[in-house]
């Protein structure tokens, strides 16, 4: 059980890592500034990825089509039907929403190797189909959403999200929301119903939990996730393409949990964090980089097992979430 | 000291006229040394910077590994001739891993952190269309080296241009009187099921029918496809020609298969070189390809008339008279398509010494000065031929040449007009606010 002064730690650690991300903006050059704003929504996408993965046990290889619903149900409605930002973000999130309950639905029939599969099947059926609906999806080459059509009027004032600073500090928004109902979730008793499922789901199911039901709360509550961090890269970023929904985007947020600490709130910003710098820097320098990144993942493998958080919480932050 | 003895003190400073003259003294000595005459000049002779964003690795990179060769030898001969503006020209080169995600971040990059000019470079549609949010946003002008239509669609925006590769639309366009009227009317078209393939399927149909031709059959193949048997069957028996652009690792086993599903009685077949881009024509299995044709950018073999620039450019680039590297006769080039970068820098320099361009302060002018370019003569700076530019769509227009595989050789047997492949503009960028 988790004492009150923990959860006056854990919460006052979050509430500094979204007022240090905030005051970034302020001081962070151009570049490293943008970076981040790119960096904090796909975190939000491994965050999403980690719920399932991390606390769930459960190892989706198909996390990109959840992802890409959300890219391609924000795009899509604002590129040809002209929708506006909040409503095609809404429609990103309820693509997700509706893909991750079906996708739910039939791949939790299955478990371990079986899900991955499933869900890999699941996830390269729908890379396809935004390659088949080439005509409004412009397949593989993609869509531009114009500058003037990402912007917010509220009244009179208008918010453009091609600006650097409103972009960032909606990153932040939403890479804080994402945090906290993560930290919220994960704290609550589902959160420990979740994870004794992936201690031990027979026992769980034993004590009289319908581990069914928790773990398609989970698949759905992470596809929603994912699928918002899809439609604010559609909205901030201004591209939607199939690349998005190929297996490599399934793969890349199993990479950023591992390293950043599966099973860890902020595990996935740090492994986010880290393998952007890794590829942006070493590239500078090689162009078998990729070499590079695999022999710092057998670092990390070596001497941090459980990632970067999940080390220094089994070693010396036992309090960490 | 009184304050009469101290008339040339500047305040505080404690500065006398003694020490004044020193101070004199020894920056006139400094200024005498190599290194502050650089530093002294920086605003007049500082190079100018061009973020060269390159396929190093991913799918495109044995066409990248070329456009990098083909861009060096031309800022080489840029440089040795002044520079621009009097300024010599710098590459920087970033991988984009011929990713769109990443092919963005490099645009951010080369604006934001290394500061360059301009960005230069890209091949790959799904790069370009994913780059080119971010360039607009940057307002950096981005000059790409794609032949994709997406520039001309008039879809990304006032900052990208595509002044030295003519586009797929066009090209297709351009080719279709001469299959009509050389190889036959009734055409089956096998293509890539994604955008790329498109283009082709929708351009070409089109073009085709207004030649008195028709499209028999369309077979879209699935990127995933490593096996093509399945879809040969569909081709219907009168067809006359075979239309073919098959990109990828697959192209070898898909000629092997036709080869096989026909023997030695074939359609005609008329494919697009992209599809064997940085392959030897004579490689195993490619026998079949035997008295095809091809469309060609530019011709990978040297040919009997080809002009003096053309030939100083294989020069510089260092192909052989096979297209190949002539210090590795199996380093197959992507001629094709590599011209287009040469070209693209000279349009640069063309358009930057137009525009009196002297920093990023003057993008917008540079972007304007492109726009009002109209052609491009043939010659050392445009050695594939001359050219229309058109600044509402910021697209250029040229010739295509169609190659016989005789020999074991691509031989030219046509080259258009620059007019069969003009198209009605859909677009004007012009009219989007700098």
């Amino acid at each position: 059980m988790i004492g009150g002064e923990a959860t006056a730690k854990v919460y006052a650690l979050h509430v500094a890592v979204i007022a240090l991300l905030v005051a970034l903006n302020f001081v962070l050059p151009e570049y490293h500034h943008g970076v981040l704003a790119r960096v904090l929504v796909l975190a939000v996408f491994a965050m999403g990825y980690n719920l399932l993965f991390g606390y769930v046990g459960l190892l989706s290889l198909g996390h990109a089509m959840f992802f890409a619903a959300g890219l391609y149900g924000a795009g899509l409605p604002l590129y040809h039907l002209g929708w506006g930002v909040p409503a095609a973000f809404a429609g990103g999130v309820s693509a997700g929403l509706v893909m991750s309950l079906v996708i739910g639905l039939l791949a939790l029939r299955t478990s371990g190797v079986a899900f991955m599969i499933v869900t890999m099947m699941f996830a390269q059926v729908f890379y396809l189909t935004t390659l088949y609906f080439g005509e409004w999806t412009r397949g593989d080459e993609g869509l531009v959403l114009q500058q003037q059509a990402r912007r917010i009027t509220l009244g009179t004032a208008t918010l453009d999200l091609t600006n650097p600073t409103t972009r960032y500090l909606l990153a932040v928004a939403l890479f804080a929301a994402a945090l906290f109902a993560t930290l919220a979730i994960v704290r609550s008793r589902h959160g420990r119903v979740l994870v004794a499922i992936r201690e031990n789901e027979e026992r769980t199911r034993m004590l009289g939990y319908d581990t069914f039901a928790n773990k398609l709360t989970a698949v759905v509550i992470s596809g929603v996730i994912c699928a918002a961090a899809g439609a604010a890269y559609a909205l901030l970023f201004g591209y939607v393409g199939s690349t998005f929904a190929s297996v490599q985007y399934s793969i890349l947020p199993l990479l950023w949990a591992l390293l950043g600490g599966a099973a860890t709130t902020l595990g996935p910003l740090i492994g986010t964090l880290f393998m952007y710098y890794v590829i942006d820097i070493t590239s500078g320098y090689t162009s078998a980089y990729m070499l590079v990144v695999g022999a710092v993942l057998i670092l990390l493998v070596l001497y941090f097992r459980k990632g970067v958080l999940g080390t220094l919480r089994e070693r010396w932050l036992r309090w960490l979430p | 000291m009184t304050d009469s003895k101290r008339f040339f003190d500047l305040g505080k400073s404690g500065l006398t006229r003694r020490t004044a003259l020193k101070g004199l003294a020894a920056g006139a000595g400094l200024m005498a040394a190599p290194g502050f005459v650089r530093y002294s000049q920086a605003q007049s002779s500082a190079p100018i910077k061009i973020g060269f964003q390159a396929h190093r690795t991913g799918i495109g990179a044995a066409y990248g590994r070329w456009y990098e060769k083909t861009t060096n030898a031309a800022v080489k001969l840029i440089n040795d001739a002044g520079g621009i503006n009097g300024r010599p020209v710098e590459i920087i080169v970033e991988d984009d891993g011929t990713d769109p995600k990443r092919g963005a971040e490099v645009v951010a990059k080369f604006a934001s952190q290394h500061k360059t000019d301009i960005v230069f470079g890209t091949l790959f549609s799904h790069v370009v269309v994913g780059s080119a949010p971010t360039a607009g946003e940057l307002k950096i002008p981005y000059y790409v080296v794609s032949e994709g239509y997406h520039v001309a669609s008039g879809k990304l925006n006032r900052w990208v241009f595509q002044p030295g590769i003519t586009d797929v639309r066009s090209q297709v366009t351009s080719v279709a009187p001469w299959v009509a009227a050389n190889l036959g009317k009734k055409v089956t078209m096998i293509y890539p099921d994604y955008a790329f393939g498109y283009d082709h399927r929708d351009y070409f149909a089109p073009a085709i029918k207004a030649q008195g031709g028709e499209v028999v059959a369309q077979i879209p193949i699935p990127p995933t496809e490593s096996s093509f048997t399945k879809y040969l069957p569909q081709i219907p028996a009168d067809t006359e020609v075979l239309y073919h652009v098959m990109v990828g690792p697959g192209v070898l086993t898909f000629v092997k298969e036709l080869g096989e599903f026909y023997g030695s009685n074939k359609p005609q077949l008329f494919g697009f070189i992209d599809s064997l881009e940085a392959v030897d024509i004579n490689s195993p299995g490619l026998e079949f390809l035997d008295g095809s044709h091809f469309w060609e950018g530019s011709p990978r073999y040297a040919q009997a008339n080809d002009s003096e620039a053309q030939k100083a450019y294989r020069a510089a680039v260092g192909i052989d008279d096979n297209g190949a590297s002539t210090t590795d006769a199996k380093d197959v080039s992507t001629a094709a398509h590599m011209f287009g970068c040469w070209e693209t820098l000279y349009v640069i320099k063309k358009a930057m010494e137009d525009s009196g361009y002297k920093g990023p302060e003057d993008r917008a002018k540079l972007v304007e000065a492109t726009e009002a370019l109209t052609e491009f003569k043939e010659g050392p700076e445009h050695p594939q031929g001359d050219k229309k530019f058109n600044g509402k769509i910021h697209q250029v227009f040229g010739h295509q040449n169609i190659s016989k595989v005789e020999g074991g050789k691509l031989n030219v047997v046509h080259r258009t007009s620059i007019e069969d492949g003009m198209y009605e503009p859909e677009g004007d960028y012009t009219t989007q606010p700098l």
